[in-house]
C-alpha cells in the first residue's frame, strides 16, 4: 500500500488477496476527506464506497488503485483494478448475486452487496468491465453542508 | 445508555477500547455479512456478531460504530485486538448467543 499525490487528491494501491489489509486504504481515505473538512455524512458515503472497491479488488483482482478527488463540491473514486473482469454486469449489480469463494465467505464477504452497497451510496455510479483485464468503477457523490 | 452500563449489564468481557466507555449506543445492528452491516448500520449502533478477524475492526471504524460485540465466547484473532487498539474500537464478548445478547441490547436500549 503506498499513496502518492497527484494534485488533486491521492491514489491507493490496493493488492490482491490480501486480506489481512482490506479496510486500510479506505481508511486512509476517510481520514483524509475528514482532514480536508469535507462534511461527515459524504465521508461515511465515500467510506462504504471505498471500503466496498477495495475489498472487490482483494478479492477478485491481481492489484488495483483506488484515487480519490475532491472537485465542485463532489468527491470523485475511481477503482481501477487488473484482475479477472465481470463476465455479467447486470447480474453482479444484483444483491446477492456473487462468485466469490469459500474463503471469501468465511471472512464474511462475498454476500452479493458489493456493488449494490457501492451504487446505493453513490450519487452517480459507472461500471466499466473487460474479461481477463479488469473493472473500472468510478462514483461520485454529492458534499451537501 | 453509555457503552459501559451495557457492558456492565451484559457481563461483557471488554478486550478494549475502555477509554470509549462513557460514549452513547444510539442503536444496534446484527450480523456477520461484511457489507450488510456496511450497508445498514448506522453511526453510533453497537454491532452484534460471530465474526472475530479483523476486517470488523475496519468496519466498525468505518461506520463509527459504537463497539462491537462478539458472540458466544468467540476469541478475537490476535490481529483483530491490535487493530482495534490502533483504530480505537471498543471490543466486547459476550458468552451467550446472539440471540439472547441481542434481546437484552433491545430491552436495555428501547425498554421493550
Amino acid at each position: 500500500m503506498m499513496a502518492e499525490k497527484q494534485g488533486f487528491g491521492e491514489s491507493f494501491t490496493v493488492t490482491g488477496g490480501d486480506y489481512f489489509n482490506a479496510g486500510l486504504v479506505s481508511s486512509r481515505i476517510k481520514k483524509l476527506l475528514k482532514e480536508c473538512g469535507i462534511p461527515e455524512q459524504a465521508v461515511r458515503k465515500a467510506a462504504v464506497v471505498t471500503f466496498e472497491a477495495e475489498v472487490n479488488i482483494v478479492s477478485y483482482a491481481v492489484t488495483g488503485i483506488i484515487s480519490v478527488k475532491v472537485e465542485n463540491g463532489s468527491i470523485f473514486i475511481e477503482a481501477r483494478d487488473q484482475g479477472e473482469g465481470i463476465p455479467d454486469i447486470e447480474s453482479a449489480l444484483l444483491e446477492g448475486f456473487t462468485t466469490a469463494n469459500d474463503k471469501v465467505r468465511e471472512m464474511g464477504f462475498g454476500a452479493g452487496m458489493g456493488l449494490p452497497n457501492i451504487k446505493k451510496f453513490s450519487d452517480t455510479f459507472e461500471i466499466e468491465s473487460e474479461i481477463g483485464k479488469g473493472t473500472i468503477i468510478r462514483s461520485m457523490i454529492k458534499i451537501q453542508e | 445508555m453509555d457503552i459501559g452500563t451495557i457492558a456492565e449489564k451484559l457481563k461483557l468481557k471488554i478486550i478494549c477500547g475502555e477509554s470509549r466507555l462513557g460514549e452513547t449506543v444510539t442503536g444496534g445492528y446484527a450480523g456477520d455479512l461484511l457489507s450488510d452491516v456496511m450497508g445498514n448500520s448506522k453511526k453510533g449502533d453497537i454491532w452484534v456478531t460471530r465474526q472475530v478477524h479483523q476486517n470488523t475492526v475496519a468496519v466498525a471504524a468505518l461506520k463509527e460504530l459504537a463497539a462491537i460485540v462478539i458472540v458466544q465466547n468467540a476469541s478475537p484473532d490476535a490481529d483483530t485486538v491490535q487493530r482495534a487498539e490502533t483504530e480505537g474500537v471498543v471490543l466486547l464478548v459476550s458468552a451467550q448467543p446472539a440471540f439472547e445478547v441481542v434481546g437484552e441490547i433491545y430491552r436495555l436500549l428501547r425498554g421493550a
